[in-house]
């Protein structure tokens, strides 16, 4: 049986969820990037319009100014190197070597934890223990093994600090890169690397002129994916380090957090989601740009 | 036909025998919902108590411990304020007396006044008038405080501290003549965990109080004393020096992690709040001195937790039968014992109380009396995470003239409110 063509029904349909984006999503937004500028600085709403004040007070706080530094930091290094590793992983494992399924999972397995319990786990190994109570941690596998020049303060040095928790996440996402990867080396057909093959081409030729060009729309959506989730982060560092000394582990997103529910400062903490809105933004557009249209 | 009626009439009597059994135990049935952040060790105790002595009073209410973890209380306050703001106000929850009662909940007007409750109960009596002053506004009292905390409290090993005969520092520069001697002999001299945020400020109220004495202490937060007051500059470069001597790991650990360095004899001194009595005597150890700060002999910095009415709670009646338990001498005896900290009320017997708690009840009857700024009593909660994060800075960054520009801006902006 088909379903006569009717033009209100698909209308009828879609619009439950077309309202509920449009209020819980859209209208929030909204209702934020009002919020932030008002002077809704106590608990009481004050919805006195005070222009930019809010972003500019923003701005000159020294944990803001600290904290975007981190969050540039830390992106660079975790998607840099989520990307490097992840690759990696996908090609040694497209090798069709033994136990490729055991190698695969064990990769892809830390992505089902919550940043919540890695973190408590990274917090307890990157603890530095100190020369009264004796090195904990990793610093006390290295002193085992002999690495006594990498025995480090981990994310209480503040020359560290975030660096640490980037480490974490980034064992955390690099399998779930390597997945995306394999994904796309499985997609690459078998004709193409064995007529190069055949005509002289080196491995390293066929990975760099043939794997390269076809991995490049999944390095494009691995690097949204991660993108996205370090602009965001804030539950691995609630719970692996905090603020870290000098802020040094500090993110918009505890600041934001802090700054609402603590400090009563909901126009600020607004002010602080409207610009880790646009930094997403600036990510996500000119991917959903491209994607549009190549399907125009 | 009289089957049916038989049938009927027995229902109606059960029915009628269902509801009238809770009006002839008592009058109050349903739910009380109680939210707090006390979850670990004696506070979770302490609460427990209360809701024994709540449960013996009231069977057929439903209490419902509503408690949402995170030292100093930020989760749960995120959850209240969520609650309140959404006009969906939890029945009571646990609030620092003081501003952060005052300020932040009381003059936008979500509270209700409890001054005939404590008319009626004999509270205006039976507690001192330093703690009746932080819980009342406009004449009126707000909340009903179940307990103090002294914050200036300095604990020290007293192993440590005998063996190499130490007395404990009674002024800054003996402070750092311990600290000298201690460094020599291999211990940490002065034992912090920062990473909580707020206990490098905590530390550093008890260092503004010794600087400049209890009563110019209390005129920093209402104005009376600049904070451009060179004394302010003192105590930051006292703190700054104190911080030299500290652990190396203190970032990674909480109080009560940082603890472990005098439980081990590894650290030799702290400060640190009288909750960190509770959590001795909750790991059972018993080696441990206590001490005024340098220099804040006399001087009581106090905190008190406390529970409040908010407006439009669905269970009124079983909220100010729960507040007069709260502030009842019996409650009061039994939370305080668990918890480790004095009863609000002057008139509790606490002979069975531990050493600690005895010697501080005794200084909170004679000392002065000063609000601590971390824990909500002494300014608003904004002017209050404003100086956490300033002096939190401080530490890692220990720019003194920077500091205390900062903490003159936000002073100006506080005060203006």
């Amino acid at each position: 049986m088909q379903i006569k063509g009717d033009k209100w029904t698909p209308i009828l349909f879609i619009t439950p969820s077309i309202v509920a984006i449009g209020i819980f999503i859209y209208g929030f937004i909204g209702w934020t990037s009002f919020i932030s500028f008002t002077k809704w600085n106590n608990v009481l709403p004050d919805y006195t319009l005070v222009g930019f004040e809010n972003y500019r007070k923003l701005f000159a706080n020294m944990r803001f100014q600290i904290d975007l530094h981190n969050t540039l930091v830390f992106t660079v290094i975790f998607v840099t190197s989520c990307l490097l590793i992840g690759l990696l992983l996908a090609v040694l494992i497209d090798q069709r070597i033994k136990g490729e399924g055991i190698f695969r999972n064990l990769f892809l397995l830390p992505m089902a934890l919550s940043f919540i319990v890695s973190g408590v786990i990274w917090h307890w190994l990157f603890n530095p223990g100190s020369i009264q109570m004796g090195n904990i941690g990793v610093n006390q596998l290295f002193e085992k093994v002999g690495l006594n020049f990498l025995i480090c303060g981990w994310y209480t040095d503040p020359n560290i600090g975030i660096k640490a928790v980037a480490i974490a996440a980034i064992w955390q996402f690099s399998g779930y890169t390597m997945a995306l990867y394999l994904a796309g080396l499985k997609g690459i057909p078998l004709e193409l690397r064995e007529a190069a093959a055949i005509d002289g081409a080196s491995k390293w030729k066929i990975f760099y002129y043939i794997t390269l060009p076809f991995l490049r729309p999944i390095t494009f959506g691995a690097i949204i994916i991660l993108g996205h989730i370090s602009l965001k982060i804030f539950d691995l560092i609630v719970a692996m380090t905090g603020s870290g000394p000098a802020f040094s582990s500090d993110v918009p997103a505890f600041f934001m957090y802090d700054t609402t529910f603590r400090g009563n400062h909901f126009a600020q903490g607004a002010s602080i989601a409207i610009i880790l809105l646009l930094l997403v933004s600036l990510l996500i557009i000119p991917y959903l740009i491209t994607t549009f249209r190549k399907e125009a | 036909m009289f089957r049916r009626i038989f049938v009927i009439t027995v229902l109606i009597f059960m029915v009628s025998v269902f509801f009238a059994i809770p009006t002839f135990a008592n009058n109050l049935k349903g739910v009380l919902e109680i939210n707090s952040w006390w979850t670990a060790g004696g506070e979770a105790e302490g609460l427990n108590a209360l809701f024994e002595i709540y449960r013996a009073k009231y069977p057929d209410v439903e209490v419902i411990n509503a408690t949402v973890a995170g030292g100093a209380g930020t989760n749960a306050k995120a959850v209240f304020k969520t609650r309140m703001l959404g006009g969906d106000p939890p029945d009571t929850f646990q609030v620092h007396a003081g501003h952060e009662l005052i300020d932040t909940w009381v003059v936008p007007g979500y509270m209700q006044p409890l001054t005939d409750i404590y008319k009626s109960e004999g509270w205006t009596e039976a507690m001192p008038q330093g703690v009746l002053d932080i819980v009342s506004y406009q004449g009126d009292y707000w909340s009903v405080p179940v307990n103090i905390h002294r914050s200036n409290v300095l604990w020290f090993n007293k192993s440590i501290f005998d063996k190499y005969k130490i007395t404990p520092p009674r002024t800054f520069n003996q402070f750092f003549d311990v600290c000298d001697e201690l460094k020599t002999k291999g211990v940490v001299p002065f034992v912090m965990g920062t990473k909580g945020g707020w206990e490098a400020g905590h530390v550093f109220e008890s260092i503004l109080l010794g600087k400049l004495g209890a009563n110019d202490y209390n005129g920093l937060w209402t104005g009376e004393v600049k904070w451009s007051d060179p004394r302010v500059t003192d105590a930051l470069e006292t703190f700054a020096k104190m911080v030299s001597y500290l652990n190396t790991d203190h970032s990674a650990l909480t109080w009560d992690e940082a603890g472990q360095y005098l439980l081990k004899e590894k650290g030799a001194m702290m400060i640190m709040g009288d909750w960190t009595n509770g959590w001795f005597m909750s790991v059972g150890f018993e080696d441990y001195g206590w001490a005024p700060p340098p220099n804040t002999e006399g001087i009581f910095l106090a905190l008190s937790d406390s529970f409040a009415l908010p407006k439009g709670c669905k269970n009124q009646e079983n909220v100010i039968a729960w507040l007069k338990v709260l502030g009842s001498k019996e409650g009061q005896y039994s939370f305080n014992k668990a918890k480790g900290s004095i009863p609000a009320r002057t008139d509790v017997d606490i002979s069975d109380y531990n050493d600690y708690l005895k010697s501080a009840a005794r200084d909170w009857q004679r000392d002065a009396i000063s609000p601590s700024v971390m824990h909500g009593a002494a300014a608003s909660e904004g002017w209050t995470t404003e100086y956490k994060d300033t002096i939190s800075l401080f530490v890692s960054r220990p720019d003194v003239s920077y500091t205390q520009k900062v903490l003159v801006t936000a002073a100006e902006e506080y005060l203006k409110k």
